[in-house]
């Protein structure tokens, strides 16, 4: 695996194609990180010229900002904004939709303009673009998946066909939930709650989605989200269907199919 | 007689006009309560979401049924209002149909395309009245709809059935003393109201006379005194949704506004120039606490409320039994300003009367239930945002009174020490490369 840094290439004079923004969980949380170095296993394949930050890259500050504390998030931004200015980052490319968010829609205000790509819509344009080709690999075809809707890329930037172009191309029998698009449901973890203990209530919103997941009958969960990754690999769990039924993110999918 | 009946009708129209004005700028002046906010963004595209959406209807049909019904009701009430007009004409001049002779043909079939509508609007009012008290809707029986906000959804309903029954019942004695005497204008025959001649064919003139005039006034006053009703029902969305719809935020829903005070803080902090021209004259509190501490445009969305609920029959927290209800944030936010409104009209301390919209109306609780997911947002048919309410809050319990839960104190202490809201060295966060290399 090749993962090269933004200041190994600038010290050689060199500017990648992309910014690969890996985010805090794709670097610290372990099933995150196997999305990422999915993830970086296609760019290495498809040959494209990327770079991460490596120690230099910070929480964008979206847990602070949607908990309330604005001053922490500015602190956040405006020193990530200082070093994605300093290495003269243009286009960037996140597998975290709470990345992707705050980084396209927030840092412009804070002086930090990029063009900001989500992977699910990156991945789906290695695929149209022919970069990515799929030859039916990796056991898909027919196959149920069902694709849970994160609240970031969905609702909050209307990134909706992506994703479920990406599983299309895998051949596989997409199946929706009766909660989708527009009215699919949070895992739960949006909003900072991914940090802390559910407030009171009858039940828990992961468990609430993983049941409507698991109502679709198929064997594979596709997630676009770390944080929803972990909602509902609890929530399958908590129903004791994680033998039959994999939670998986679109990277992980692609990475299969093409046997890597 | 007919002298009296005209000076009655200025008085009392004056009276309504009076008493609705009042109550406007009550209204007004509470809204102006909140913070100035920057309407930026295309103008033309505020245009064409209240184009859509208010006049439309257009979110209103992601449920086809009550959309429906709902737009026969819009529909009838922009229309009637036509009537309306020669009703005040012929009150004031003392005139029976005075458009008529005008029109001519063109008054049968207006009359009719009312009186349809009506009828329209009648069923689709009785159909209402079932899905809130037979059928039980659920997102009408959540916790926040109390008995006031229960009553008001049934009152309007049993006002505009009462209406359109007056309407109908003025038409039907019209028609036959149309045949009895030539002050009653030939208007044509009307459809749906020579449905109920037979109940009055055999009164004498008198008692026919007697109930056309009180159908005709008991439907003009009901008119006006529905109107002042509503400045105080959640009925006041038919004028508020227009204004609410173009103010409405324009950015992706993810994006959440920026302080511009923190900007300068932060700036000076990490030794960067601050632009000074957004330094404000006094720092206000950071976050809300308030509504005071609200935009005028969140607190016109709290008079923009229907109170249907979409949003929290949709709310991931509401659902799995948390206190949070997203429509609650919007009804407080408008209980706390009528509130302070009428304390303030009765010279009384306002904003000072020892609450606030924190804490005695919504609780933490509530607020820290939010997972941000925009599900109420995106459901609510006339764009109300009640997210940006809860991060108001939240951004007060964090800021002013360093009050969010331990475990968000905890994410925030390790993303300033470690940048990265678990507790891990930041020197390993690049490991997960190596781990492969
Ligand atoms: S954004 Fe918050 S209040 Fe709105 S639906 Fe989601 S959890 Fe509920
Ligand atoms: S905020 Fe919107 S969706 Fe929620 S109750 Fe009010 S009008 Fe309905």
């Amino acid at each position: 695996m090749n993962v090269p840094t933004m200041a190994e290439l600038a010290a050689k004079g060199e500017s990648p194609e992309i910014l690969f923004w890996v985010g805090c969980s794709g670097s610290f949380d372990d099933r995150a990180k196997r999305v990422t170095k999915a993830f970086v296993k296609i760019l290495n394949v498809v040959g494209i010229k990327f770079a991460v930050l490596g120690t230099e890259e910070s929480c964008t500050g979206d847990p602070a900002r949607r908990a309330g504390n604005e001053f922490l998030f500015q602190m956040q931004a405006m020193s990530n904004i200082q070093v994605l200015n300093g290495y003269n980052i243009k286009k960037i490319v996140t597998a975290c939709p709470h990345c992707f968010n705050t980084i396209k829609n927030e840092y412009p205000e804070l002086g930090g303009t990029y063009e900001v790509i989500h992977h699910s819509t990156y991945l789906q344009q290695l695929i149209n673009e022919g970069k990515i080709k799929l030859t039916g690999g990796g056991g898909f075809k027919g196959k149920k998946i069902t694709y849970h809707d994160s609240c970031y890329l969905g609702r909050s930037n209307n990134i909706y066909e992506a994703p479920r172009e990406v599983l299309q191309a895998l051949d596989a029998d997409l199946v929706e939930m009766k909660r989708c698009r527009t009215t699919g449901l949070c895992c739960g973890a949006g909003g900072a709650q991914m940090f802390k203990e559910p407030e009171k209530g009858n039940k828990d919103i992961n468990v609430e989605r993983a049941e409507e997941a698991l109502l679709t009958g198929a064997s594979t969960i596709a997630v676009a989200c770390p944080f929803c990754m972990t909602m509902i690999t609890d929530g399958v769990k908590s129903k004791e269907k994680e033998a039959e039924v994999k939670v998986k993110d679109l990277a992980e999918l692609i990475a299969e199919a093409q046997g890597l | 007689m007919a002298v009296l009946q005209q000076i009655v009708f200025i008085i009392t129209l004056a009276a309504a006009v009076f008493l609705i004005r009042k109550r406007v700028l009550r209204i007004r002046s509470n809204i102006r309560l909140g913070k100035d906010f920057e309407v930026t963004g295309d103008s033309g595209q505020r245009i064409k979401n209240t184009m859509l959406i208010a006049f439309g209807q257009q979110k209103m049909f992601k449920k086809f049924i009550p959309a429906f019904l709902h737009f026969f009701i819009y529909v009838g009430f922009l229309v009637i209002n036509l009537e309306v007009l020669e009703f005040v004409v012929d009150g004031a001049l003392g005139t029976h149909r005075v458009f008529a002779p005008y029109l001519g043909g063109l008054y049968n079939i207006l009359m009719n395309v009312f009186e349809f509508l009506a009828v329209a609007v009648l069923l689709a009012c009785v159909i209402f009245l079932l899905r809130r008290n037979v059928l039980k809707v659920a997102r009408f029986q959540s916790a926040e709809m109390t008995q006031w906000p229960r009553m008001d959804a049934n009152l309007i309903l049993v006002i505009e059935i009462v209406l359109m029954t007056a309407i109908l019942t003025m038409n039907a004695t019209d028609q036959i003393l149309q045949t009895r005497d030539d002050h009653y204008t030939a208007t044509g025959s009307l459809l749906f109201s020579s449905f109920i001649i037979p109940l009055f064919q055999n009164l004498n003139t008198t008692t026919l006379v007697f109930i056309e005039r009180f159908a005709w006034w008991f439907h003009i006053i009901g008119i006006l005194g529905f109107a002042l009703y509503v400045t105080y029902s959640k009925h006041l969305h038919i004028f508020m949704a227009f204004p609410n719809t173009y103010f409405a935020k324009l950015e992706p829903k993810g994006h959440i506004s920026n302080m511009p005070v923190v900007t300068n803080e932060v700036k000076s902090m990490l030794g960067l120039t601050a632009t000074p021209s957004v330094t404000p004259a006094e720092p206000g509190r950071f976050g809300a606490k308030d509504i005071n501490d609200l935009s005028w445009n969140n607190l016109m969305a709290a008079y923009s409320c229907t109170e249907c609920g979409r949003c929290t029959a949709e709310c991931p927290a509401n659902i799995t039994g948390k206190k949070l209800s997203p429509r609650k944030i919007m009804m407080d936010t408008r209980d706390r300003m009528e509130e302070v409104g009428k304390s303030l009209q009765a010279g009384g301390p306002g904003l000072n009367d020892g609450k606030t919209l924190l804490n005695d109306y919504i609780t933490k609780e509530e607020i820290n239930a939010c997972t941000s997911c925009n599900a109420c947002v995106e459901a609510c048919p006339v764009l109300i945002n009640p997210l940006e309410i809860i991060l108001e809050l939240r951004r007060y319990v964090a800021m002013e009174e360093s009050g969010s839960p331990a475990q968000w104190n905890s994410m925030f202490q390790n993303i300033e020490t470690s940048f990265a809201p678990w507790k891990f060295s930041s020197a390993d966060r690049f490991n997960w490369a190596k781990d492969e290399k």
